[in-house]
């Protein structure tokens, strides 16, 4: 019997694509429904942040900093600010680490949100998760309205601290909310994180194990889900991270159902993060003096936290200037798609767009 | 049998009434064609226009619902509640530059919205669906009703792989592709679980199934009606078996190429398939049009489609989307299996009955046996039986074949990398 000849098929996803987030393209080739060969091409979305850096002052490049990771800008500024601080030795003071703690962290549980509405949307759910997931984070955006005005692209921090004090209603706005938190995580579960479906198409898929995920240098909630225990916030405190107590979420496997419960238990332990806060919070300055221009002194430093994505890190080198000589950003998103070849080929159609979905890749920070 | 009930509208009383009026202005007999065309044209045009409205509710009325399912508001602007909604979307559909691409098939590209939309507007023909004066009225009563449906819901695959093969589009491709192999294996379970309703009813007949359920069949064998749900569910393409179009993965599937009024047409076609399957469903195991004698059948037969209707879109809102492989697994590994069963489950249950005199037998004019049905009691014995057996089946693949292997063990640190952190 003579067989048919088939032959496999490349096809372009993306740029404009509904599943890429952003504009992320992939250059799939398919035998029938399988992926045999994949190849990611960016920087459709760059606008050479780090360039621009180069011929701003140190204040102003915290507003650029907003828009590399738009769905965790406050994350993106603690990692500049800290960076800064470093490298020209500011102190900040107790109030404003712990309001920098306390923000980081909703942002966190923002960026979590999104990442696991849009792995639902990605999973074929016709939005109705990712619009409980913006029910939520809607929420936290009010809150950073409160603390600065803005919902997005915040530029809430500079060098030695936070750009103003927190209004008095936003207490008692964060106690409502990290109260009904858990409940809502625990709605949100039993939608998706009993659901057959859901379980049929993520478990051991897109498998990352722990050697391959350290080979790849992959860093956050990735990288814990393939089951290493490993978090900057433990691993090297920075603000007050020795002061509280929380655990360390980990996978077992390092498949989609991994990267997305590590997420969601991430979520609970921010929380408990922000609860300690809010007890051990006193009042005080929030911002340290520092002059208009900051002239760090000549040298270089690398600094970084996790963030939501993994570790957020920058790489600045100061000439003795009022903007630094060299600004490079070590963008999680960016590095994390490191293992996607491995993690797709051999998989189908399907879940491909789940695994890409899983990594919770933001094309402001993998572009810049 | 029973006589003929006198029908609100149907296809043989307006051939008759159009006979009689071609003979009053004059005509003889010779123009009997003309009767039969014309009597053709007012059903098409009746069929056209009802589905076509009752589509255009029916897409008002799944945004709205599923609004509410996403804490939204949906569409409320145009006119009272938004109804005016869909009328505003066609008009922008059909205002759109109706494009080709320039190495599509254009025959078969132009084609394809038509063989699409027909087969979903003809299964109507056969649905005994009442109206306010008269329980059982319909269009036409063919004597293989059923097999009518299930022969042109078919057309459905060659429609959608003519969309695909058209367009010349990698995704519409990949879509219709998926679509054909998954259309072609639902048909299986599909027939399977309407067979078992045969068995029971003894006639293709849709007004025969209809008169035999003095119990619902779907009291009768949920089984059946399970396996057929999940089947139409996969026809008629929706979460979660919405791999032809599979928004996240092939952006818009087979219609990717499509605008203008071709998409309406497409679209149109879609959202009409939940209210024919809902129909079909309804005439099959929910009784159709019979209930309480305080509404008209009419009524009855609306708001039991309306049940159906807001279940399938239940699910919708719900559920995310199987991969194909396994969607393929379900339709072949578990509905197949299911179907059979439930097959030999009623048809062992028929002949216990028959052994126990429990069949009613309609003789028909030549003296054939036109139909058969149950007993109310034997019926309401069955029901019992068939609902004990399901819930063992589902409790049984649900815990022994399915939640096995999803169990995942405890998570332990790598040993590869746990830099200080072990005693957290």
């Amino acid at each position: 019997m003579a067989t048919i000849r088939t032959e496999p098929v490349t096809i372009n996803l993306g740029p404009q694509h509904p599943s890429t987030h952003g504009v992320f393209r992939l250059r799939v080739t398919f035998d029938g429904e399988e992926i045999v060969d994949l190849e990611p091409v960016f920087g459709y979305l760059h606008r050479g942040t780090e360039k621009l850096a180069e011929s701003r002052n140190y204040v102003q490049i915290v507003t650029l900093t907003d828009r590399m990771d738009y769905v965790a800008s406050m994350s993106n500024n603690l990692a500049y600010v800290r960076t800064v601080e470093k490298l020209s030795d500011i102190k900040v003071p107790e109030r404003a680490q712990y309001i920098r703690v306390i923000s980081v962290e909703l942002q966190r549980i923002a960026s979590h949100l999104m990442a696991t509405g849009f792995l639902l949307n990605d999973l074929g759910a016709l939005a109705t998760p990712l619009v409980y997931c913006f029910r939520e984070r809607e929420r936290i955006l009010d809150l950073f309205e409160m603390l600065c005005g803005a919902r997005i692209t915040l530029s809430y921090m500079r060098p030695g601290g936070v750009f103003q004090d927190t209004p008095e209603e936003f207490w008692d706005s964060l106690n409502i909310l990290i109260s009904d938190f858990p409940n809502y995580l625990d709605e949100l579960e039993s939608l998706i994180t009993t659901n057959e479906i859901v379980l049929a198409r993520t478990i051991g898929v897109g498998l990352l194990s722990d050697a391959q995920a350290i080979d790849s240098g992959v860093t956050g909630p990735i990288l814990r889900a393939s089951s290493v225990k490993w978090d900057l916030r433990k691993a090297n405190p920075y603000e007050i991270y020795d002061r509280v107590n929380f655990d360390i979420p980990i996978g077992s496997s390092g498949d989609t159902y991994d990267r997305y419960y590590v997420r969601l238990q991430e979520m609970r332990e921010s929380i408990k993060i922000i609860s300690q806060c809010i007890e051990q919070i006193e009042p005080g300055p929030v911002r340290t003096e520092t002059p208009f221009f900051i002239r760090p002194p000549i040298g270089e430093t690398y600094s970084s936290v996790e963030g939501p994505k993994g570790e957020l890190g920058f790489y600045m080198v100061s000439d003795g200037g009022i903007s630094p000589y060299r600004c490079k950003v070590r963008a999680p998103s960016f590095i994390n798609l490191t293992p996607l070849r491995d993690m797709i080929t051999g998989w189908k159609m399907g879940d491909l767009i789940i695994i890409l979905g899983s990594i919770d890749i933001v094309l402001g920070e993998v572009d810049r | 049998m029973t006589p003929t009930p006198a029908l609100f509208i149907s296809f043989k009383s307006l051939q008759e009434n159009f006979v009689t009026l071609i003979e009053l202005i004059g005509f003889g007999e010779s123009f009997g064609w003309l009767a039969t065309l014309l009597a053709g044209i007012s059903i098409s045009f009746l069929i056209i226009n009802v589905m076509v409205m009752a589509t255009a509710f029916y897409t008002w009325f799944e945004r709205r619902m599923i609004a509410r399912f996403q804490v939204r508001r949906g569409p409320n602007r145009n006119g009272p509640f938004g109804m005016l909604q869909p009328f505003a979307d066609v008009l922008k559909l059909i205002m759109k530059e109706d494009t080709i691409p320039d190495e599509a098939d254009k025959p078969v590209f132009t084609l394809a919205p038509i063989a699409l939309l027909a087969p979903t507007l003809m299964i109507m023909i056969v649905i005994p669906f009442g109206t306010f004066v008269n329980e059982e009225a319909y269009l036409s009563n063919l004597n293989i009703g059923i097999l009518f449906i299930v022969g042109v819901t078919s057309v459905n695959s060659i429609a959608i792989f003519m969309a695909g093969w058209g367009s010349r589009n990698k995704y519409a491709i990949l879509g219709s592709m998926r679509g054909a192999a998954m259309l072609i294996s639902y048909e299986i379970p599909m027939a399977l679980g309407i067979t078992s309703v045969l068995i029971l009813s003894g006639s293709l007949a849709m007004t025969e199934i209809v008169r035999s359920q003095s119990v619902w069949f779907i009291l009768v064998m949920p089984m059946g009606f399970f396996v057929f749900m999940a089947a139409a569910t996969a026809e008629m393409s929706r979460t979660p078996f919405d791999q032809i179009e599979a928004e996240s993965e092939l952006g818009s599937g087979y219609n990717t190429e499509y605008s203008g009024i071709k998409f309406a047409v497409l679209f149109l076609a879609e959202f009409m398939a939940p209210i024919v399957t809902a129909a079909v469903v309804t005439t099959l195991f929910l009784g159709g049009s019979h209930g309480f004698d305080f509404l008209p059948g009419g009524i009855w037969f609306a708001l039991k489609m309306f049940i159906v209707i807001f279940g399938l879109l239940w699910l919708r809102s719900t559920w995310p989307r199987l991969r194909i492989d396994q969607i393929m697994g379900f339709a072949w590994k578990t509905l197949f299996g299911l179907g059979l069963f439930n097959i030999f489950l009623v048809a062992v249950e028929f002949t216990l009955a028959d052994q126990f005199g429990e069949v009613v037998r309609t003789k028909g004019p030549e003296g054939g046996i036109t139909a058969t049905s149950l007993t109310t009691e034997y019926m309401l014995i069955m029901a019992a039986v068939n609902w004990i057996i399901t819930i063992a089946v589902i409790l049984i693949m649900a815990n022994v074949v399915g939640r096995k292997k999803y169990t995942r063990p405890e998570p332990t640190p790598s040993p590869l990398a746990n830099m200080g952190l072990g005693e957290n």
